[in-house]
């Protein structure tokens, strides 16, 4: 009888056991996908411009940790970020598929025709990183500062007053200047 | 005492200042035609306050500061203000920039609106510190950054130490070597003036080993200055000794953090120049109007220290020099380790001018044709950042932003240490500079990533919210309508 229950006993403890050793695995190995993705994401521009196909950054750096997405799939990153991805990810180093959009050669923001605006806030609700500011049937304008370029609010405008132009910095690369500090 | 802690690297070069020291300090004629460029301090460009054909008089201000890093900028001379237009200028080596053109009219009045602030001592400190910042006063060492700023950043440490830089290390420079000898009741003055404004306890003058000149009349007026508080050090005669971050290392031991500024740890650092020019607000109520400039090297006929107005063209000095010699070859604004060669001297005087050298071929050899690395280590010994340039040099040649980053080319003071022992002849310095606005605009674009991907998230999470809010409103209407309705 006591065999019996022995034998019961240890294999309700193994089984236990099992299931805990499965659990920890799962955990740990959800854990390596989530440090992998964020990963890929601390590589991407962040423009969250879609060009990828995918809704944002996340999503597409998601997308290349299930290995559903290729690595030359974000023309604002370049072939920077697709050399940088290449390294992380163990693949093949590729240039940008063109088919995805055109690199852009200077930085560039969008910029709103203010008399034109009407204030329709359609702009507004596009904008995927909050950088164009007002009020309905007020004026909008874009924060140039922290534009992505990413063009999403250009196709919502009905009166098609957005436009893209190349971004000024505020400050002069000033190298022959040397400060000592 | 010479204090010896905590530098690494350096290098024990040849002294050329006593070309330029027989001489006293004398005064450069104001010039008939002033040039200002409007970008001559770091950070942001001044904006114009005066118009094209306006009479200004000499310390009028004619630029304000725009944003936080920036600094006013005052007539040099009394007249008329003939043209705003880019002119080449010598901090862009030769390119040009925009520049307030003032036409003298030879009568040198002086504007009358300025008050001096002889009782500072009463006054509360912030607004010592407040007056201060109205005099376009900049590091005067050749970095030329706004002087007000930086004591703004000294509020934010509680007991700071103020230490004034009088280490000239740079083999040509004498300017506040003489200074120093000639007028070190200004620097104890301007002294006392900026430690009042920032509430500091202890000020040091550092100075190098072997100007007993400088260093006796400075202990002199140390010795007679009414608060006793003053110290002067002496560091050894090693460039770059008087570099920021080289100096606190040498005088206190102690590393300012990387990314971090002195003010972390508690110090905040001018040149002594720095404070004779606030002595000289603080007592005449004259702003920065003009400055020391050695003159000097083979190039030159008598090489001395001019006391010029900001603005003088190059050619003005070089002439009140005796001109060129003919063994003249090629003129650098600032020091022979950290100069920047000029194309031509129709440039003028800016804030930042301590140092115009007329070099021969005994001054600068050309330098002979660049061989491979041969990994011999020399430039990390004296790289006194304690980076490796043979490493930043290979990252660079192969534009690998991410390897410059790792290996700190940021943190590279462009002293010429490396440049000065390379036995493959490797312009490193000059590979540096030009990859270093690549590598800003690099790390620039990552904050502006990590920003971008703030706001996305934040936008998300407020979406989400607003959603779930909706839908918590319509189950709400809905339960209503259902118990109504039966």
């Amino acid at each position: 009888m006591s065999v019996w229950l022995a034998l019961l006993l240890m294999s309700a403890l193994a089984a236990l056991a099992a299931l805990a050793s499965s659990f920890a695995a799962s955990q740990s190995r959800a854990r390596a996908r989530d440090a992998l993705i964020g990963a890929i994401n601390d590589l991407l521009p962040q423009t969250q411009c879609g060009r990828c196909t995918y809704s944002g950054c996340l999503p597409y750096a998601t997308a290349l940790a299930e290995g559903t997405a290729d690595i030359n799939q974000c023309p604002p990153g370049g072939d920077t970020t697709a050399r940088s991805l290449a390294r992380l990810l163990n693949r093949e180093a590729k240039e940008v598929d063109a088919r995805f959009g055109a690199m852009p050669a200077t930085s560039m923001v969008a910029w709103i025709d203010e008399p034109a605006c009407i204030g329709c806030t359609k702009c507004i609700q596009a904008c995927p990183v909050d950088a164009i500011v007002g009020g309905a049937r007020f004026m909008h304008t874009v924060i140039a500062d922290q534009c992505t370029g990413c063009e999403l609010c250009i196709p919502p405008c009905p009166v098609d007053c957005i436009d893209m132009r190349p971004f000024a910095p505020r400050f002069e690369a000033a190298s022959s200047m040397r400060p000592q500090r | 005492m010479i204090a010896t802690v905590g530098a690494h690297g350096g290098l024990r070069l040849e002294g050329h200042k006593e070309r330029s020291t027989e001489t006293p300090i004398a005064l450069a004629p104001p010039p008939e035609c002033a040039i200002l460029p409007l970008d001559q301090h770091a950070g942001m460009r001044a904006e114009p306050v005066v118009k094209v054909g306006e009479r200004v008089m000499l310390g009028q201000p004619i630029a304000r500061p725009q944003g936080e890093i920036s600094a006013w900028l005052h007539a040099s001379i009394s007249g008329r203000v003939a043209t705003i237009e880019p002119r080449p200028a010598a901090h862009r080596a030769g390119d040009s920039t925009l520049s307030i053109v003032i036409e003298s009219d030879g009568r040198d009045e002086r504007w009358p609106a300025h008050t001096s602030m002889q009782d500072f001592r009463e006054r509360d400190p912030i607004v010592v510190l407040e007056h201060i910042a109205r005099a376009g006063i900049v590091g005067l060492g050749g970095a030329a950054f706004p002087a007000a700023t930086k004591l703004m950043g000294a509020l934010r440490s509680k007991d700071c130490t103020l230490l004034l830089n009088g280490a000239e290390c740079e083999p040509y420079i004498s300017c506040d070597e003489m200074l120093m000898r000639e007028r070190a009741h200004d620097i104890v003055l301007g002294a006392e003036a900026i430690a009042h404004a920032i509430g500091a306890s202890q000020c040091v003058v550092a100075i190098e080993e072997g100007s007993s000149l400088a260093e006796a009349t400075l202990r002199e007026a140390v010795s007679r200055a009414s608060a006793g508080s003053i110290r002067v050090a002496i560091v050894p005669n090693v460039y770059p000794a008087g570099g920021e971050r080289q100096l606190i290392a040498t005088l206190f031991g102690r590393e300012v953090p990387f990314a971090g500024l002195p003010t972390d740890i508690g110090i905040v650092c001018q040149n002594v120049g720095t404070a004779a020019a606030v002595a000289k607000w603080i007592q005449d109520a004259q702003p920065l109007v003009s400055r020391i400039v050695t003159v000097t090297g083979d190039g030159v006929r008598r090489p001395r220290n001019l006391e010029a107005r900001i603005g003088t063209p190059f050619s003005q000095l070089i002439a009140a020099c005796d001109g060129y010699t003919e063994r003249m070859h090629q003129l650098l604004m600032g020091g022979t380790m950290m100069g920047i060669a000029l194309p031509s001297d129709d440039v003028s005087v800016v804030k930042a001018t301590n140092c115009i050298i007329a070099a021969s071929a005994l001054d600068l050899q050309p330098r002979a044709a660049e061989m491979p690395c041969i990994r011999c280590g020399n430039c990390s010994e004296v790289c006194p950042a304690r980076l490796l340039p043979q490493q930043i040099h290979l990252n660079a040649r192969a534009s690998d932003l991410e390897g410059l980053e790792r290996y700190g080319l940021m943190d590279c003071i462009e002293c010429g240490c490396c440049d000065y022992v390379c036995p493959s002849q490797i312009p490193l310095v000059e590979r540096f500079r030009a990859a270093k606005p690549e590598l800003a605009k690099h790390l620039m674009a990552r904050s502006n990533a990590r920003d971008a991907r703030l706001r996305y998230e934040t936008r998300n999470e407020r979406l989400e919210r607003l959603e779930a809010e909706q839908r918590q409103k319509l189950e709400e209407k809905r339960r209503q309508a259902r118990t109504r309705s039966p």
